[in-house]
């Protein structure tokens, strides 16, 4: 039985996972925004089998409260050996292009409250020696493209500060795993014509529940999204410039 | 708003759908109700134009997928209205409860089980799915919430337990459940000959068993029309439980219809006279209830034109008469269908002021969609129908006309009080010429 943190347990990712963790028995712990959804999504868990779900309401950009509220979860699971890290909004890169004070609010939410969180929680880990961090990131994160190169600077921010965190915990036992999800199917990208490519969010958590069973280091989910990025990464810069997508 | 997955099971009329997904309970997409009419949407196995709105918006409501609470004591389970039948089961079932009626789909949400106040093969036992709704939450298109049930907004309650989903948007219902042993049910199959052995056979088979159903031989002529097998189960006890047959699927379209005169004939003949066990088997209840469900996507078997259901009930007086009348024109016409069923319902009331369920007959059939000389068929049977003082089922329909719908609904103008100015259908335009 895990003693789980889900961070942004709102998100439909992160819901689709904690409902595989629920069938299993394992203990939960929320965190979200919205109280109401939060309680919603609470109440589903609890029936369908979690041992205990418990809940904080939380604006990931008070990092101030972060401290708090990971004491409180590990209170209430008298422990925590898991924790899933969902939290983020899709940046509206017109709006950031023609606003620092947007882009540093997306950059504020998207990478640096996860970055307060992980450093915490590191420390915590580290200490206990043993534990698994779970990240949402993105394939956005994997090169900068002119139509989202601010959730994509976040996203890379954030890639090479799992890398450099998986580096310094390795030794203490304390795993970390980087989930680069291409296109799925949420409320996040309900403005955005669906093609093939696209995940449900249910097939994106049980690829994200078996990566964190295994250890795995970083994952594309769909697992295809490795070799697209891999050729998108190829592309040398005097091309991909004069692309657009 | 996205276009392109959302239509009807029959997959007749094709006719593109704009939709707005919702994912909770306690806030409606911003500016929702500004423009059009919407019609809330579940799992999209109503078979006509009932769970369509052309000209307005779908309200997909299958993201509302949450359980709320789940007594095993009492027996109770709340859930959001976008929650699958098979789902319930698969909480529930483990832990010794089952739902008190279901369809013959588990693949259906709460709401539309609610919305069209669904029946199953234990009518004659536990009545209609309404009958066992305890209370239900209602979303207005003017933004108010209705807490109903059979004593709070009690007339609410009961327009919209078989609404069709047009008083306003379920947002969770809170179910009685009923104990079961296991998993396992014991079912026995018996061949009749004509309807009279029918008629015999289900009198004595409903006082003993709590699921009765008869697969009958459409194709049939003469001495034998209305042959066909009868099947009667219960829930059973005990460890064995059977193992659930394997899953298959239709992926794609066939190139042409794999149901045309030949396979109708084929199929007709050898379901018939396949053999029967003696006495009681086991069978999982997933294959019992529901054996489509094995198959999914088995509405492409007939192909890209689709197919129409036509289920309707007469009273019981004539019933075999008037069955034996509709199956004789069904014979002539020399279309048919692969599972016609029929079934006696009894006399449990439903809730619903426009219920399709009520004591008497119950016969349904799917047609290939031939286009006029389905339709022409479907009118013909509807007049036999309306003479006979019973009702078509709205859930499967893509057609009857507002005539033939105001004569099986007598309460609609009742009804019609109730409908949120908000909401409207294909097939409520269709038969009321309601709403935008």
């Amino acid at each position: 039985m895990r003693k789980i943190l889900i961070v942004g347990a709102t998100s439909a990712i992160a819901e689709a996972t904690a409902r595989l963790f629920a069938r299993q028995g394992d203990c939960l712990f929320l965190v979200a925004r919205d109280e109401a959804r939060l309680v919603a999504v609470a109440e589903n868990l609890r029936v369908r089998g979690a041992t205990e779900v418990g809940q904080a309401t939380l604006d990931l950009c008070e990092t101030d409260r972060h401290e708090q509220v990971v004491a409180e979860a590990v209170q209430f699971l008298e422990g925590l050996d898991t924790v899933l890290i969902a939290h983020g909004t899709l940046s509206d890169q017109k709006a950031c292009e023609a606003s620092w004070q947007r882009t540093r609010q997306e950059l504020e939410i998207n990478l640096l409250s996860t970055l307060s969180l992980l450093t915490i929680l590191a420390n915590r880990f580290e200490v206990q020696g043993y534990g698994a961090l779970a990240v949402i990131s993105s394939v956005a994160g994997d090169r900068g493209r002119q139509s989202n190169y601010i959730y994509g600077t976040g996203k890379g921010a954030l890639n090479i500060f799992l890398q450099g965190l998986r580096n310094r915990l390795h030794r203490s036992g304390v795993r970390v795993l980087t989930i680069k999800p291409g296109f799925v199917d949420t409320p996040m990208t309900a403005g955005i014509p669906k093609g093939a490519l696209w995940a449900t969010p249910e097939r994106v958590a049980h690829t994200i529940k078996n990566a964190i069973e295994r250890k795995r280091d970083v994952i594309y989910v769909p697992w295809f999204w490795r070799w697209i990025m891999g050729i998108i990464r190829t592309i040398p810069e005097t091309v991909f410039k004069r692309l657009s997508f | 708003m996205r276009e392109g997955r959302y239509g009807s099971w029959g997959r007749y009329p094709r006719r593109p759908q704009q939709a707005v997904s919702m994912r909770w309970r306690d806030r409606v997409p911003d500016g929702l109700f500004a423009e059009g009419s919407v019609l809330p949407f579940g799992n999209g196995r109503s078979y006509g134009d009932s769970c369509l709105n052309s000209a307005g918006y779908l309200l997909d409501a299958r993201g509302l997928d949450r359980f709320i609470r789940f007594d095993p004591v009492e027996g109770t389970l709340a859930c959001e209205a976008g929650v699958l039948l098979s789902e319930i089961l698969d909480l529930v079932v483990p832990r010794g409860w089952f739902l008190p009626v279901t369809p013959g789909t588990a693949h259906v949400t709460v709401g539309g089980a609610i919305a069209n106040d669904v029946h199953g093969k234990n009518h004659h036992r536990t009545g209609t799915f309404g009958c066992h709704v305890r209370r239900l939450e209602l979303l207005r298109s003017e933004g108010t919430r209705h807490l109903c049930s059979r004593t709070e907004n009690a007339d609410l309650f009961r327009a919209t337990v078989g609404g069709l989903g047009l008083t306003g948007l379920i947002l969770w219902a809170e179910l009685s459940l009923r104990p079961v042993a296991s998993e396992a049910m014991e079912v026995r199959t018996t061949r009749f000959g004509n309807l009279e052995e029918f008629a015999a056979l289900s009198a004595q088979a409903d006082q003993d068993h709590e699921y009765t159903v008869a697969w009958v031989d459409c194709l049939a002529r003469g001495d034998s029309l209305g042959r066909g097998l009868f099947m009667a189960g219960d829930h059973a006890a005990g460890n064995s439980v059977p193992r659930i047959k394997p899953r298959l699927d239709m992926p794609v379209d066939p190139p042409f219809p794999l149901v045309n005169g030949l396979s109708l004939r084929l199929f007709n003949l050898l379901y018939y006279h396949r053999p029967v066990s003696r006495g009681l088997h086991r069978q999982h209840y997933r294959d019992f209830l529901y054996p489509l469900d094995r198959i999914s996507r088995w509405n492409r078997m007939y192909g890209r034109r689709g197919f129409m259901q036509y289920q309707c009930v007469v009273p019981r007086k004539s019933g075999t008469d008037v069955i034996g009348e509709l199956l004789g024109q069904i014979s002539a016409s020399g279309t048919g269908s692969f599972l016609t069923v029929l079934k006696v319902f009894g006399d449990i009331e439903s809730p619903g002021t426009l219920s399709f369920p009520r004591p008497g007959l119950t016969l349904a059939l799917d047609f290939p969609n031939r286009g006029k000389r389905t339709l022409d068929l479907l009118d013909d049977l509807d007049r036999v129908v309306v003479d006979a003082g019973g009702a078509v089922y709205p859930a499967k329909d893509a057609r009857m006309s507002s005539n033939a719908f105001k004569s099986y609904f007598p309460r609609w103008l009742e009804f019609e009080e109730f409908v949120d100015p908000g909401f409207s259908s294909d097939l409520w335009r269709r038969v009321a010429g309601g709403g935008g």
